[in-house]
This record gives structure tokens, sequence and C-alpha cells, in this order.
């Protein structure tokens, strides 16, 4: 029936349409999060200003601090005085029956007392790490941020700290030229190279199987006690230096392998096609491309590497953890320990961001429209 | 005895047979085209020239040195045979000078300077004199099939083999390629060429060779090739292609 599909054409209407109500209940909902984690905010503040003011820390200061704190934490109303205004455009927009207005304000409304939840949510956690610093009368905070005891050891953590840095950063160097060497070994053309082929495989899968810990064991107390001449002289921090070299060197080969098989098989034909030899192709056409593919991998076994250098205590060398635990011993408390996690940080997270830089400068060099 | 002498050649993945028994020859100066439905062996023969590719039997010829089997100097073949690709594999972390340059420094062992040199004149020539410090992936895909071409010929190779340059193009930058092997030919470069440019491989080339099942299945003048084809397959091949409006 034709008249009848007609009718039924006319009856639909856009769902969108009508007039929107104001999200009163949202609204409130926003309302109540915000006051209870303002209140809470503020309860804790109270209570780190009185654990401050019993440490010898000048009362203006901590007045000052307080005082800061407590406005900062109520900048989660600024998007609930916001949503309020645009609550009361939607009601007034009802009201005099304009739905485009209403429903402009109504997304303004909603989006503010989102923003204001989604503020909230981050400062409730922030409070409850705050909080559990100061339970027990501060029995968390004083185990492990005690900040007389973090600053008076501060110099003899760093120093013992320079010898991990000394280690995995002549491990490093180790590391990049071994892993290559293994890489290259794997890639080994022909017959001839099956052989080399296999042992590099053999390598690799045996030493990424073995925990860096018991390898360092392994080499630090085995080594010496071999008695083969020239390396049983060698100092313990070297011993460790191999150890990681041979453990982290067969991730390191995964990587460069990884990387070598990420650049199509097409560069190598067409390298190959100039005239190139294996190793050329490699070295000018495959390598250079490669690199750009395994830093972010290769950063990321640095910074494992770096971490790993903690294992060195249980070859009895005196490196940053080994010489916190110590401290830790002696005054029954962390914070030192908490120095060596915050000295890991700080050298840990620029690299990071530089590589990152570097990883887009190169893109945006190479490419139209860099990504 | 003709400059090129492909004898009796086979070559197969496992079971697949992709060159069968083919044999043909390509006189000095001539430019041979190659056409076929894909999965007919003309890439495979030309990879196989360059010694990208083994063969299983038979043997070529050029200038009555064999090219293939053992004891051969693959890396001096090269040298002397160049090949372009279909994606044409420029090295993208070089600069078009540098992609043209590598292989006249580090095989033919010129000085920089040479080669740069060189390398300038040749793209001049081709018209790309100002992107000799450009990216590769920052230029049109012609631009970049045309630095391959100048890439191979930086070499100053005696046969140069060219793989379906074109099929990767937009086809408004066709022509800016095809300029160049037009020029290259009339220079009296020796080519083969394998193309689905059936307008430009009638016009340019010495002869045709239509490949069907890894063998020379027909070879002639292009003339004939494409005006009086003499066999079934032949004729069915060029009558779909002209179909397809593509001659």
């Amino acid at each position: 029936m034709p008249s009848g599909e007609a009718t039924h054409q006319q009856a639909r209407r856009l769902t969108i349409g009508g007039m929107p109500s104001a999200p009163t209940a949202l609204f409130f909902v926003a309302l109540i999060t915000v006051t209870l984690v303002v209140a809470g905010s503020w309860y804790t503040i109270a209570t780190m200003g009185r654990a401050l003011r019993s440490s010898q820390l000048a009362d203006w200061l901590v007045t000052a601090t307080s005082v800061l704190l407590a406005f900062a934490s109520i900048l989660v109303m600024l998007p609930m005085t916001r949503a309020f205004k645009q609550w009361m455009n939607v009601r007034r927009a009802v009201a005099r029956n304009d739905a485009i207005a209403a429903r402009v304000a109504r997304s303004g409304a909603c989006d503010q007392c989102w923003i204001a939840i989604g503020y909230t949510l981050a400062q409730f956690i922030i409070v409850v790490a705050c909080q559990f610093l100061l339970a027990n009368n501060q029995a968390v905070a004083k185990t492990f941020f005690f900040v007389p005891l973090m600053v008076g050891t501060f110099p003899l953590v760093l120093d013992a700290f320079w010898l991990n840095v000394e280690i995995f950063l002549i491990a490093e160097i180790f590391v990049l030229i071994w892993g290559l060497v293994v890489a290259l070994a794997m890639f080994a053309p022909g017959a001839a190279g099956k052989p080399l082929r296999i042992i590099a495989t053999a390598y690799v899968d045996v030493f990424r199987a073995i925990p860096a810990v018991l390898v360092i064991y392994l080499v630090g107390f085995g080594i010496p006690l071999t008695g083969v001449p020239i390396i049983r002289n060698l100092s313990l921090p070297a011993f460790v230096v191999i150890a990681l070299t041979f453990t982290v060197g067969a991730y390191v080969a995964e990587i460069y392998r990884a990387g070598i098989q990420s650049i199509h098989w097409s560069q190598a034909a067409a390298a190959r096609s100039l005239g190139l030899t294996h190793m050329q192709s490699l070295r000018f056409v495959i390598l250079p491309q490669a690199v750009r593919h395994i830093i972010p991998p290769l950063l990321n076994a640095f910074i494992a590497l770096q971490k790993d250098t903690a294992l060195v205590t249980v070859v009895g060398v005196i490196d940053a953890f080994n010489q916190s635990m110590v401290i830790a011993a002696n005054h029954y408390n962390l914070s030192a320990v908490t120095t060596v996690a915050v000295l890991f940080i700080v050298i840990s997270i620029p690299q990071t961001r530089l590589v990152e830089r570097m990883m887009q400068r190169d893109r945006a060099r190479m490419r139209a429209g860099s990504i | 005895m003709p400059f090129i002498e492909i004898r009796d050649i086979s070559k197969s993945y496992g079971a697949l047979s992709v060159i069968n028994c083919l044999s043909m020859s390509v006189e000095e100066h001539q430019v041979v085209c190659l056409i076929g439905p894909s999965g007919s062996g003309k890439s495979t023969l030309l990879r196989c020239m360059n010694g990208l590719e083994s063969i299983d039997h038979g043997e070529i010829l050029v200038d009555g040195d064999r090219i293939t089997g053992p004891g051969v100097d693959l890396n001096s073949l090269r040298r002397d045979i160049g090949i372009v690709f279909q994606s044409y594999n420029l090295f993208p972390h070089m600069t078009v000078l540098d992609n043209v340059t590598l292989a006249p420094i580090r095989v033919l062992r010129q000085s920089k300077r040479t080669a740069e040199e060189r390398g300038i004149e040749l793209l001049k020539r081709f018209g790309l004199a100002d992107k000799a410090k450009e990216y590769p992936d920052r230029m049109s895909g012609g631009q970049q099939q045309r630095v391959a071409i100048v890439r191979a010929l930086a070499m100053d190779p005696m046969v140069l083999l060219l793989d379906e340059i074109t099929s990767a193009l937009d086809p408004e930058l066709v022509s800016e390629v095809l300029d160049i092997v037009r020029e290259l030919a009339n220079e009296g470069m020796t080519m083969l060429l394998a193309t689905h440019e059936m307008g430009f491989a009638r016009e340019v080339s010495s002869k045709v060779c239509f490949l069907w099942g890894g063998s020379v299945y027909e070879e002639g003048p292009p003339e004939q090739i494409f005006g009086d084809p003499q066999r079934d397959r032949t004729r069915v091949f060029l009558s779909r292609i002209r179909e397809a409006k593509r001659i």
C-alpha cells in the first residue's frame, strides 16, 4: 500500500530530536564526590601538618604549606562551578523552549561534571597514598622516607651507586658489540655458515633461559675457584660485567636479529643486485635501517641491564643496593634503599625521553608528513 | 653468436615449476620485451639473469661467458647486469645521491668525488638534479623509479633488466619513467623488460617474447606479435588485454 508507506516515512523522526533535560543526577553525583574528596584532602592535610610540626620543621613553613595544599585541593571545585552555570543554562533554555541552546548547555554541563569526577578520582588516589604514609603514626613514612637518614647517608649511597653506573656503562658497550657479533653469526650465509648459525642460536637459547642472578653467581664465585690463569685475577666487578654481557648479550642478539629480519628482503635484493657483498649489504643497507627499529627494544634491554646491576649484591660487591642494605640493617630503617630506588628512576627516565626525541627527529627527516 | 643466450633453463620452487625449459636469445643493443600473464615466469627469468635466483637446469651465456652454475662470481656479474624492480627498492635511510653512489664507491672503488660527479651528471640528465639531497620517501613514485634507474645506470651496466617498473605507479606517472627507458633504448642499451605496458612494448622493443607456463610460447617482432599473433594462447592473452583497454 503506497500511501501507508508514505505515512510510515513521515512518521519517522530523528531520534536525537526533542528537548533535553538538565543533567541533575550527574551533577549531584559529581558534587557529592568532589565534596567528599575535598573533605578527605583537608583531613589528610591537617594530619600531615601535625606530623610535620612534631618533626623539627619550622612552624610557619608547615602552616604555609598546609594552606597552599588546602587551596590546591579545592581546585576541583572549579569545573563544578562551570557545570552549575551550564546546568542553569539548560533550565533557562528549556523554559524558553530553545532545544538547540539546551542541548549545547547540557553537553557542556556533562563535560564539566565528568572533568570534575576525573580530577577528583586522581586526587582521591593521592589522598589514599598520603593516608598510607601517615598510617600507624606515620610508621610507613618513617620506614621508607625518613628524610634525615636519607640526607645523611646520601653521599655514601651515591658513592656506591657510581659502581653500578660503571658496571652498566661498560657492560652496555660490551653487550652492543657482543650482541651484534652473535646476531651476525646467526645470519652467517651458506653451508659454511651453518655451524656458526647453530652455535649462535644455541647460545641465545641457553643464556636467555638462565636467570641473570645465577649467571652472576656462577661467574663471580666460580671463575676464581677454577684458577684459570689471567681471568682468575680479574676484579669482582669485572666478573659481573662478563656475566651481564653474556646474559644481556643473548637478549640483544635476539633484538638485532629481529631488527635485521624486519627489513624487507627486497632491500637486500636491491643491495646485492648492485654488486654489494653479503657483509656490505648488511653494513650499508640492512643494519642502518635495522638500528632505527631496534633502538626502542634495545633501550628496554639496557634499562633492564641497569637495574640488574643491583644483583651484584649476591657476590658481595658493595654497590648502591648492598651499601643501602648495610645502612638499613644499622638503622633498622629502609629509607636508604628508597634513595637507591630514586637514583635508578633518575637515570632511567631521561634516557627514555632522549631516545623518544631522537626517534621523532629521525622520522621527521626521512618522511614527509612524519607520524 | 647472440649477446645473451638462454639455453633450456628450468627453475622450480619445490613442486611449483616456474620456468620450464626456457630458451631465448638477445642481441647487443636489442630491447626485448617479456609479456605474458602473471605467474608465467617473467620476473623469475630476470631475477635468474641477475643471480638473485639460482637455476636448476640449463645455462645462461652473456657475451660467450656462462653466468650461471657453480664458480660464477655473482658480485662481479651484478656489476655488469643491472636490474630495476617493480617496487623501486631504494634505500630509505639514504639521500638520492647516496643511493646512486653507494655501489660505485663500495663495489667499483671509485672515489667519493668521482662517484658523486657522475651521479649528479646522471641525475641532471633525467631531470632529478634538484632531488640529489632528498630522501626517497619524500618523492613521488615516478621520481623514485627514475632514481632507481639512475642507481642501476651508475654502475655502467652492459645489460639492464627492468622488472615491471611501471606497475606500481599511478597512471599519470608512468610516462616520465617510460621516457627514460625510451631514451636508453635509443642510445643502444641492451635491455630486457617485463612489462604490462603493451603500447610501450610495441613501440620500443626490437623483439617481443610471450611467456606462458614458464617458457617462451611465441616470439617475434612487435608488429607480428601484436598485429598478427600466430598461436592461440597469445591471441587469447592479447584479446583480454584489449578488452581491458590496456593497449
